[in-house]
C-alpha cells in the first residue's frame, strides 16, 4: 500500500447481466484527504460506492484497508463499517421519529441493558466536539436536513471511520447549509479521516477537494490534484470528449418574438390553488421559453403544479389559444395539450417496477383511453423511438426504469410527455441530481422544442441554466410572483435583486 | 453457446411461474410414486343417470374453480391496493343468500319464483354493490384494505342470514343443481367451464383494456399515476367491483352444490385461500407488477395439494397443519430474495464445475 493510504482500490471490476458496470478501477484515498469521485450517472460511481460498502460484491479486484494486511473482504454492510468504511447517504436514513443520541447509537449497544444517561452524555459530547447544533435528547425529526445529514455523520465518525463515504449530501441543502457542512468535512479532515465525496455540483467540488478521480462508462479515467484540472477539462473528461463551450448553447436559440394578434398558448388570470400560493397571472406564447425563479420553497413547482391541475385549484380563470377551459385534474390539462415533468422523479415520476416501455407510453395510453391499449408492437415502436431520439441508456425496453441511472430516468419522463406531443410542456427542475452530459442534452432539446414551435416552462435551481434556456423569467419570493424579467433584464444580479426584493417596488 | 444455457438456467429461478410449477410438479411426482391410481379418471354414471367423469384430477378441477375465480379479483385487488379483501367469504354468504331469496321468494312454492338468470343478476349487482363499498373505504377514506374489510368479514354472515329472515330455503328444481354440479350429457362438472369461462373474460379484459398497465401503475407509484391522468382511487375502486363480480359467480356455484346454503360454513375462509393463490403465483401481497396466470396455478394447486391430503385420510381437523406446513415451504421458496440466492448459488456451482474443468 501506499504510503498514508487509508484505502487503495486495485483493479475492481463489477458486471451485472449485459453490463459491466466496473472494469479494472484504481483508486487511492490518502489520510485527510477530501477526494472527488466524479463521473456521468452511468459512470459507476455509485457501484464503485456501493462495492466499498458491501451493498454489492465486488467481481474481481482487491480493497486495501490501512491497519489490514493483504486485501479485505467486504461482503455486507456491517463489514464495511468495522472495516472503517461509514456512508453517509443522499437520502436520510436514520429514524426521525428517535433522539439524535438514539439515532447515533441505534443497534450498536452491546446487550440488553442501555445506559441512557451515559448515552445522552456522549452523544452530545461528539456533538459539541463537531460543531453541529444539536441536542442529543431532540427528536431527530424536528432538526433541519442538514443537521439530519451531520447527526448521520456524527454516527458514522464516532464509530471510528477511517473512511467516510458522502454520497451527495448536499442536494437538498441550502447554501448556509452547505456551508455549515463543509465546515463539519474541514474538521473531520485535520483528525486525518478521508473523504469520498460525490456530488454533481462542481462548484463544491473544487471549493472544498483536494483531489478528483473521474470514471466513465465503468472504467477509471484519472486521478488529478485539483490544481492541475481546470472546470473546462474536468467536464471534458466525464464526457469523453471535448465539450462545445455550454455558453454556446444560446446561440443558437433565436431570442423569442411575439406574433403580432396570436393568442396566448396558455394564458391564466388568478390562479390559486390548495398549496398556498398567492394568486397569480401567467401567460406563454408560441414558441416561447420562461421559467419561474426564486428561492426553494417560494411557490416555484406549486405555480406549475397549479396549471397543470397537480393540486387542486380554488380559483382563476384558464385559456388555451384564446378560448376558456378548465383544468380540475391533470387529465383536463392533458387532453389540453399540457405535459408536466414533476419536481421528484423518484416520488413522482417513474413507477419504479414497470419497463422502460410502460414508462414511456403511459401518458399516451391513459389520453387514449381504457378499452383502447397499444399492442406491444406500437408500444415498443414508441419505446425504442425515443430510446434512440434521446439516447437513453438501457439494456432494453423492458428493463424496469428503476434500475436506469437517475439522468436516463428522467430521460424516459421526458420521452413519456414528448411522446403526448404537447402544446406545451412544462420541466420542474429536469436536471436535478443527474449528470453534466444529460443537463446539457435537455436544455439543447427544450432549445430546439421551443424553436418548433413548442412552449416549453423551465424551472431550475441553477440560474445558469434558465439564463441560457429562458427568455422570460417570472420571479418568486413567498410564494408571491414578484417581478419579471426579460430581454436585458435576464442577468445573474438583476434576479438577485428581485428575489431580493430590490428589483422592484411593491 | 455453453454459456447462455448457463444463463437461462440461473434466470429460471427469477421466473415467476418456476415455483407454482415446480409445486406441481412435485405434487404430481408424489402422488405418482405414490398410488398412480390417483391419476385415474373414469365414466360412471350419477344418480340421475346421466355419464360424469370421476377421479382425483376431476375434484381438483371442480373444486378449483372457486378459488381460482376469486383469484383472479384477488390478485387485481392486490395489484392495485397493495392490499387484500378479507370479507370475501362473507360476500359469497350474501350472494347466496340474496339468490335464494330471489328464487324461493317467500312461499313454500317448490317452484322458482324466477329465472336463475334473474337471480343471479341480483346477486352481481349486490355483490358489487358491497365490493363497491370496500372499494369506497380504501380508495376514498384510505382505511388498509384488511381493516376496511373487516367489517364485512364479521357483519357479512349474518347479513346473508338476515336476508332470508335465517332461513334455509331449499330450491327443488333439478336445473339449478347444474350449475355446481353436471349439465345432462356433459360427464365435465360445470364449475369447471364457468372458471374456463372466467379465466378467458380476463384475459380478454387484459388483452383489451389497459386494466392491467392502470392497476400496476397506481399499485407501484400512485402520486406518479395521478400525475399520468389516472385517477388512482377510481382504479382501485374498480378492483374491488371485478371483485365483487368474482364473488357472485362463486356464490352461484357454491349454492348451486347443495341447492341450499348453511351462512355460517358456506365459503368458510375462502378468502384465506384466495390470498395464498396470490402470493403462490410469486405476486407480491404489497402490490404493483402482477401475473395472473401464476395467481389462478396457485388457485388449483391449493386444491391440488387438499384433495391429495383428503385422498391419504388426513382428517378435516387436521388439514389445515399439514396444508400450513407446505404453505410455508412454498412462500419461502416463492420469496425473491430467496429465489435470487439461489440463482446465484446456482450460478456459484456452475462456474466452480467449470473452473475444475479447466483445471
Amino acid at each position: 500500500m501506499k504510503e498514508n493510504a487509508v484505502l487503495e482500490v486495485r483493479g475492481v471490476c463489477k458486471y451485472f447481466p449485459g453490463v459491466k458496470a466496473l472494469q479494472g478501477v484504481d483508486f487511492t484515498l490518502c489520510k485527510g484527504e477530501v477526494h472527488a469521485l466524479m463521473g456521468e450517472n452511468g459512470a459507476g460511481k455509485s457501484t464503485l460506492i456501493k462495492c466499498l460498502t458491501g451493498v454489492y460484491e465486488k467481481d474481481q479486484g482487491n480493497i486495501y484497508i490501512d491497519g489490514h494486511d493483504g486485501p479485505v473482504s467486504i461482503k455486507s454492510p456491517q463489514e464495511a463499517q468495522k472495516n472503517g468504511i461509514s456512508t453517509v447517504y443522499q437520502e436520510i436514513t436514520l429514524c426521525p421519529n428517535l433522539t439524535v443520541a438514539e439515532n447515533m447509537y441505534i443497534g450498536r449497544t452491546a446487550g440488553a441493558v442501555q445506559n441512557w444517561k451515559k448515552m445522552n452524555d456522549d452523544a452530545d459530547a461528539i456533538l459539541s466536539s463537531l460543531g453541529i447544533p444539536a441536542k442529543s435528547t431532540q427528536q431527530l425529526g424536528s432538526c433541519s436536513i442538514a443537521i439530519q445529514q451531520m447527526v448521520a455523520i456524527a454516527r458514522a465518525v464516532d464509530m471510528d471511520c477511517k473512511v467516510l463515504i458522502l454520497d451527495e449530501p448536499t442536494s437538498s441543502l441550502d447554501e448556509s447549509e452547505v456551508a455549515k457542512l463543509f465546515k463539519l468535512m474541514r474538521d473531520l479532515k485535520e483528525k486525518g479521516v478521508g473523504i469520498i465525496f460525490v456530488t454533481h455540483f462542481l462548484d463544491q467540488v473544487y471549493e472544498i477537494c483536494d483531489k478528483i478521480t473521474v470514471l466513465r462508462d465503468g472504467q477509471l479515467v484519472g486521478e488529478y490534484e485539483i490544481e492541475n484540472l481546470p472546470r473546462v477539462q474536468l467536464v471534458s473528461k466525464m464526457l469523453g470528449k471535448e465539450l462545445d463551450d455550454m455558453s454556446d448553447i444560446k446561440s443558437e436559440a433565436t431570442t423569442y418574438k411575439k406574433e403580432d394578434g396570436a393568442s396566448s398558448v396558455f394564458e391564466a388570470e388568478g390562479l390559486c390553488s390548495t398549496e398556498g400560493i398567492k394568486p397569480f397571472d401567467f401567460h406563454i406564447e408560441k414558441g416561447e421559453v420562461n421559467g419561474f425563479t426564486g428561492l426553494l420553497g417560494s411557490g416555484r413547482s406549486e405555480c406549475v403544479r397549479a396549471i397543470f391541475g397537480a393540486d387542486r385549484v380554488t380559483q382563476g380563470k384558464v385559456k388555451m389559444d384564446g378560448k376558456e377551459v378548465k383544468i380540475q385534474k391533470p387529465i383536463d390539462a392533458m387532453k389540453n395539450g399540457i405535459a408536466y415533468l414533476p419536481e421528484d422523479r423518484k416520488i413522482d415520476g417513474i413507477i419504479g417496477d414497470l419497463s422502460v416501455r410502460d414508462n414511456i407510453v403511459i401518458a399516451l395510453q391513459v389520453l387514449k383511453g381504457f378499452f383502447k391499449p397499444f399492442s406491444k408492437a406500437e408500444a415498443y415502436k414508441f419505446a425504442d423511438e425515443y430510446i434512440k431520439l434521446l439516447g437513453i441508456k438501457t439494456a432494453s425496453a423492458d428493463t424496469p426504469i428503476k434500475s436506469l441511472s437517475g439522468g436516463n430516468q428522467q430521460k424516459c419522463i421526458v420521452a413519456r410527455w414528448l411522446l403526448t406531443d404537447p402544446k406545451y410542456l412544462i420541466l420542474d427542475e429536469p436536471t436535478r441530481g443527474i449528470d453534466v452530459g444529460t443537463k446539457i442534452d435537455i436544455q439543447k432539446l427544450v432549445l430546439k422544442l421551443a424553436s418548433e414551435g413548442m412552449s416549453v416552462t423551465f424551472i431550475s435551481s441553477e440560474t445558469d441554466e434558465m439564463l441560457r434556456t429562458c427568455s422570460r423569467l417570472i420571479v418568486m419570493r413567498d410564494r408571491r410572483v414578484v417581478g419579471e424579467l426579460s430581454g436585458e433584464e435576464l442577468n445573474q444580479t438583476m434576479i438577485m435583486n428581485t428575489i431580493a426584493g430590490g428589483g422592484l417596488d411593491e | 453457446m455453453n454459456k447462455r444455457k448457463s444463463f437461462s438456467f440461473s434466470s429460471i429461478f427469477r421466473n415467476q411461474l418456476i415455483i407454482p410449477l415446480a409445486a406441481l410438479v412435485l405434487l404430481v411426482l408424489f402422488n405418482l410414486i405414490m398410488d398412480p391410481s390417483f391419476f385415474k379418471i373414469t365414466l360412471g354414471q350419477n344418480s340421475l343417470g346421466n355419464p360424469v367423469l370421476s377421479g382425483a384430477l376431476i375434484t381438483i378441477l371442480d373444486n378449483g374453480s372457486e378459488l381460482a375465480i376469486l383469484a383472479i379479483g384477488m390478485t387485481l385487488v392486490t395489484a392495485a391496493s397493495g392490499g387484500q379483501d378479507i370479507s370475501v367469504g362473507a360476500n359469497v354468504a350474501i350472494a347466496g343468500s340474496v339468490m335464494l331469496r330471489i328464487l324461493c321468494g317467500r312461499g313454500d312454492s317448490a317452484e322458482m319464483q324466477a329465472p336463475v338468470i334473474v337471480a343471479f343478476i341480483a346477486a352481481c349487482i349486490v355483490s358489487m354493490l358491497f365490493g363497491a363499498f370496500n372499494g369506497v373505504l380504501v380508495a376514498y377514506f384510505k382505511i388498509q384494505p384488511m381493516v376496511a374489510t373487516l367489517i364485512l368479514y364479521t357483519a357479512g354472515r349474518s347479513i346473508a342470514a338476515w336476508i332470508n329472515n335465517n332461513e334455509l330455503p331449499i330450491v327443488n328444481d333439478p336445473s339449478f343443481g347444474y350449475f355446481g354440479g353436471f349439465i345432462p350429457g356433459i360427464p365435465m362438472p360445470t364449475p369447471f367451464f364457468i372458471a374456463v369461462i372466467c379465466v378467458i373474460v380476463i384475459t380478454l379484459v387484459l388483452k383489451f383494456t389497459t386494466l392491467g398497465l392502470y392497476t400496476q401503475s397506481v399499485g407501484i407509484n400512485e402520486s406518479s399515476s395521478k400525475l399520468n391522468g389516472l385517477n388512482p382511487q377510481v382504479i382501485k375502486l374498480l378492483t374491488f367491483v371485478i371483485l365483487g363480480l368474482c364473488v357472485a359467480v362463486v356464490g352461484l356455484i357454491k349454492v348451486s352444490r347443495i341447492s341450499t346454503i348453511n351462512y355460517s360454513v358456506i365459503a368458510k375462509d375462502i378468502e384465506m385461500d384466495a390470498i395464498l393463490a396470490v402470493a403462490l403465483g410469486g405476486n407480491a401481497l404489497s402490490g404493483g407488477k402482477f401475473n395472473m396466470y401464476a395467481s389462478i396455478l396457485g388457485a388449483y394447486i391449493i386444491q391440488f395439494l387438499t384433495t391429495t391430503l383428503y385422498k391419504y385420510k388426513v382428517s378435516a381437523d387436521a388439514l389445515p397443519a399439514y396444508k400450513a406446513i407446505v404453505v410455508i415451504l412454498l412462500v419461502v421458496f416463492s420469496a425473491p430474495t430467496v429465489r435470487e440466492w439461489m440463482s446465484k448459488t446456482f450460478n456459484n456451482l456452475k462456474n466452480n464445475n467449470t473452473k475444475k474443468e479447466v483445471a
